[in-house]
């Protein structure tokens, strides 16, 4: 057993397993709402802005910056133990949403406001993780 | 009808941090119970309602943990609840006991807390199930709940350019506080540069902005006024209450730099009390971090949003400052077992009624804002209390 055997996978649900199929498709995709026009993370079954059932998937541009982030010197586990430090993200997305992730650089080089696009990191054959790099 | 007020309040000693009798979390539970009961003159056949949020017996006995704690202590209850706000979830308790004692549904609630978390070795930085809305989050590796707390702290810097002394001032005056508490667990002297060297966690966080990891039970019991009247003990009233929770995937925080829960639930209590910030007399606040206490104190208006670190700065909060706060030694330096919020409420009813050590007590104390926070700056709820 590896560590990387060790590591959280996401429990996929039917609210959850486009968003999670897209990502192996090399795709990060958002609910967005056509009433309000808004789009959001992760995945609802109404708009979290206005409550509306009217949504669709779309593509993102995988695009945004870095809206705050943590160099974590200890791992949330013995899984993650062998990574340490590596940077977590809130990324805000160019099209609004924020969401969690891993940012693939040295700690120091990482600041609030850089801006970051999506890469897509294959973790095994039914994971993909949207990671980011960032743009310099 | 007939106003709710508080009057008992115990929680069981401890000695570096652990049970000084050892306990399971239920034993534990019982004998606070028991001896804020008694307090009053009371006992566990008075009881018919029951408050508590837990940790304990996840999954098992815990799930339901009003009714495990009923059937334990051999009370059959008419009012349970269960509400679980995090380490706020007390906060609110007192909120929900207040509503139904002013309505007649209860006359004698028990709201009590316990975790041996210290002694069972069960705290650790991940673990937490990746389902539903945590499918998003635990795969990242972010060490919970600290990671969280981070990255609201690295945004607070970056907005307002709040420095890592600042956020150390809060934890040396929790520690100086705690210095004078013989219950407290962390006694030793700690400097600013101590809180800065200490081993990073996740930036800028390093150990010694975390809580402590502490077993811990307490209890409070309330009643209505009038039946409070042929009590041998000084009532404390309920004179607001709010609450609010915006988030518990930190992704989804409104505004990291905000703390959104408290400026809602401080704003209902405070209209509620019909008072102002110059009517309190002392604050006792949700120190699960050092940032925690910064954002609380600006959430609530003690000062204006992004001042925090100024406001702190030069010992505000210490022992013989401007503005004492967490007068046991609070999460950072007294005790934190998993959730803090019973505590903050016991220490302000010891405060009111003048029984805590001479060298701790604030002096003419008569109205105390307590605020929770619970879940990664999630929940907030705040009570405002009053000898008046």
């Amino acid at each position: 057993m590896t560590t990387n055997d060790l590591k959280p996978v996401p429990t996929i649900d039917p609210d959850s397993a486009p968003y999670w199929q897209a990502l192996q498709e090399g795709r990060l995709i958002l609910k967005s709402c056509s009433d309000c026009g808004k789009s959001h993370f992760y995945p609802r079954e109404l708009c979290p802005h206005c409550h509306s059932d009217q949504l669709s998937w779309i593509d993102a541009s995988g695009a945004g910056e870095v809206y705050s982030y943590t160099v974590c010197r200890r791992p949330a586990g013995p899984a993650f133990a062998e990574e340490v430090p590596y940077v977590v993200a809130i990324i805000e997305l160019d099209e609004g949403p924020r969401m969690m992730s891993r940012i693939l650089c040295e700690p120091e080089l990482v600041s609030i406001g850089q801006r970051v696009t999506v890469r897509f990191e294959h973790q095994s054959d039914e994971l993909t993780l949207p990671m980011f790099g960032l743009i310099n | 009808m007939g106003e709710a007020v508080i009057v008992g309040v115990a929680q069981e000693p401890l000695v570096r941090g652990v049970f000084a009798n050892p306990a399971s979390p239920l034993q534990a539970q019982a004998r606070v119970a028991k001896a804020a009961l008694a307090q009053a003159g009371l006992t566990l056949a008075d009881v018919d309602g029951i408050c508590t949020a837990n940790m304990w017996g996840l999954p098992g006995a815990g799930m339901l943990p009003t009714i495990t704690l009923s059937e334990y202590l051999g009370i059959t209850p008419t009012l349970h609840d269960g509400s679980n706000l995090g380490g706020a979830a007390f906060e609110a308790h007192v909120a929900h006991a207040a509503m139904a004692i002013e309505l007649g549904q209860a006359d004698v609630v028990l709201i009590v807390y316990g975790s041996a978390q210290r002694s069972e070795r069960s705290r650790n930085l991940g673990g937490r199930p990746a389902n539903l809305t945590f499918q998003y989050e635990t795969p990242w590796g972010l060490p919970t709940p600290v990671g969280g707390y981070a990255l609201a702290a690295m945004r607070h810097m970056h907005e307002f350019g709040t420095k890592r002394e600042d956020l150390a001032e809060v934890a040396v005056a929790a520690r100086k506080w705690a210095a004078l508490n013989p219950n407290a667990m962390q006694r030793g002297s700690l400097s600013i540069e101590d809180v800065l060297s200490a081993p990073p966690v996740c930036d800028p966080l390093g150990t010694l902005d975390c809580c402590l990891v502490t077993d811990g039970a307490g209890a409070v019991v309330m009643t209505r006024a009038s039946h409070a009247r042929s009590m041998n003990v000084r009532p404390v009233y309920v004179r607001g209450y709010g609450q609010a929770a915006t988030h518990w995937t930190i992704a989804a925080a409104p505004d990291l730099a905000r703390l959104v829960p408290a400026e809602i639930a401080g704003k209902r209590a405070m209209a509620m009390a019909g008072i102002g910030h110059n009517s309190i007399d002392l604050v006792q606040l949700y120190d699960s971090f050092t940032i925690t206490v910064l954002m609380t104190l600006e959430a609530l208006g003690f000062c204006r949003p992004g001042e925090g670190g100024e406001f702190v700065r030069n010992g505000t909060l210490a022992p013989g400052g401007a503005f004492p706060i967490n007068t046991s030694g609070g999460g950072l330096s007294c005790c934190h077992p998993g959730m803090l919020g019973i505590f903050l409420l016991i220490e302000a009813v010891q405060q009111l009624r003048g029984e805590v050590e001479p060298e701790r007590q604030v002096a003419n104390v008569s109205t105390v804002l307590v605020h929770g926070t619970g879940g990664t700056l999630s929940s907030g709820a705040t009570c405002i209390l009053s000898v008046n």
